[in-house]
């Protein structure tokens, strides 16, 4: 994991992983311990990414050089 | 009885309400040849003239419609115009207002959509196992549509409310009219240009079969059959069913419908989950540490076991066996001694000069006090002294006799 934030996916994918590892036992006292107190962040990361969650809108469009861009959607002003 | 006079302005106002409260009128078609098509001026409106061998009618098409328009007709088509019908009132002129101009010849826009699609069945462009699953999770969204259109707000309401965590593309087009084809395939080729898009959504609010018939275009149809990304369409009301539909990964009955198919987990869902997933760690940690407390407990029993402390204890145990059976042993020797002894002591009581005396006999010493054992030793006249039992004898002797009689 990079020390940036993961997004809600990413932690949500870890927490399943530290979920499946725990009950899957087989673990040190201290690897349950450390894979616990992560499934602590991992909620509450979690949480903060789903109450803090915008729709976010961008447009795509077709450059010069026939590529596409993706660029921030800004509502028409009239229909 | 006076008759109702009339200004022109209020009669004309008047015919032309009869027209519209005649239902009949309100949505018709009509078939005859166009003539006298013109466009005057920079407003985009047409006015033309349909007329067959009996009559004429006077016909305009306002700029929005005429943009609709898949192809349009010259003077001398036969055409079917559909519209209503009412009063221009500056010039007193009941005229038709088109909505749609389409060729007579060619049937109505039901058969064509019923050709077409036997055809692309016929293919197998809308084969069941041409379909794929939606991805189980869609964060990327792509939405082709025009930015305008009610459905794209729709889309946008549905998807903010469900899963605001999704990503919405808007891929913009016409939805309408004979532009309307290729810029779609254009828009479905952008987003399947674009890495990372989930799936994509073609979505249009509710019309007249006219109004979606850009969505059967054949054009449509192959790119979204062909579209690497998943489509889900979402076009008019529940009851229109498009070439697009058929297409289509999914189909939605509206453009609600279609963001709702690609939010199957809300985030309300997504909190339970979290809910749930908290628990279970919880669950699983308070398991783990009783499991480990446990075996601390066996370990701690089996280490008391194995303790010097318990060692200690059980010598100090075979100790005090020990001691046990020395004091039983030096006890049972000592009665032996004691028993010994008392044996020792009656013999030696039995040979005591004193208990001899105290049978009768005497011991004699001479003057001396040597014992005498035989008398020769003694001559007449010696001084002896005579032990008895109880006290002595001095005595002389008087005579001699060596053998015992």
């Amino acid at each position: 994991m990079s020390d940036e934030a993961p997004t809600f996916e990413q932690a949500l994918q870890e927490l399943e992983e530290v979920v499946a590892r725990l009950e899957e036992g087989k673990l040190v006292l201290e690897e349950s311990m450390t894979l616990f107190e992560r499934g602590q962040e991992l909620v509450t990361l979690c949480n903060k990414a789903l109450d803090s969650a915008e729709l976010r809108i961008e447009k795509v469009r077709s450059t010069a050089d026939e590529t596409y861009e993706v660029i921030p959607f800004e509502e028409p002003e009239d229909g | 009885m006076t008759i109702k006079r009339w200004g022109v302005g209020e009669l004309t106002r008047y015919i032309r309400q009869l027209f519209e409260i005649d239902y009949r009128l309100q949505d018709l078609e009509v078939e005859g040849e166009v003539s006298n098509w013109r466009a005057p001026g920079a407003s985009g409106h047409v006015y033309f003239t349909l007329k067959d061998a009996d009559a004429q009618l006077k016909c305009v098409m306002w700029r929005s419609d005429v943009l609709n328009q898949r192809s349009l007709p010259q003077d001398g088509d036969r055409v079917i115009a559909r519209g209503h019908l009412s009063v221009y009132e500056a010039h007193g002129q009941y005229q038709l207002y088109c909505r749609l101009i389409q060729p007579a010849g060619t049937g109505d826009l039901a058969a064509q959509f019923e050709v077409l699609k036997e055809r692309l069945q016929a293919e197998g462009l809308f084969a069941p196992e041409r379909k794929r699953p939606l991805p189980e999770r869609m964060n990327t969204i792509g939405v082709v549509t025009s930015p305008g259109a009610a459905a794209f707000q729709d889309v946008l309401n549905v998807l903010g409310r469900r899963y605001p965590l999704a990503q919405v593309i808007l891929s913009p087009t016409l939805v309408q009219g004979d532009q309307a084809p290729p810029q779609i395939v254009a828009a479905l080729q952008a987003l399947n240009a674009l890495p990372g898009v989930d799936v994509i959504l073609v979505v249009r609010g509710g019309g007249s079969l006219e109004d979606l018939w850009c969505f059967n275009d054949e054009r449509v149809a192959r790119a979204i059959a062909t579209s690497r990304v998943p489509v889900v369409s979402g076009v008019g009301h529940e009851t229109d069913f498009t070439l697009t539909d058929f297409a289509a990964d999914v189909r939605a009955p509206t453009p609600s419908a279609a963001a709702e198919l690609v939010t199957p987990l809300t985030v309300d869902d997504l909190r339970g989950l979290l809910r749930d997933r908290r628990t279970r760690t919880f669950i699983m940690m308070e398991s783990v540490l009783s499991s480990h407390r446990r075996s601390l407990q066996q370990l701690s029993a089996g280490l008391r076991l194995l303790s010097p402390l318990h060692q200690i204890t059980a010598l100090r145990q075979y100790i005090d066996g020990l001691t046990e059976r020395a004091v039983r042993a030096v006890g049972a020797d000592l009665h032996l001694r004691r028993e010994r002894l008392a044996g020792t002591r009656r013999a030696l009581d039995a040979m005591n000069p004193a208990n001899i005396l105290a049978r009768g006999y005497a011991v004699v010493r001479d003057k001396d006090g040597e014992v005498l054992r035989r008398a020769a030793e003694v001559p007449p006249g010696s001084r002896i002294v005579i032990r008895l039992h109880e006290g002595q004898l001095w005595a002389t002797v008087e005579q001699q006799e060596e053998n015992n009689v």
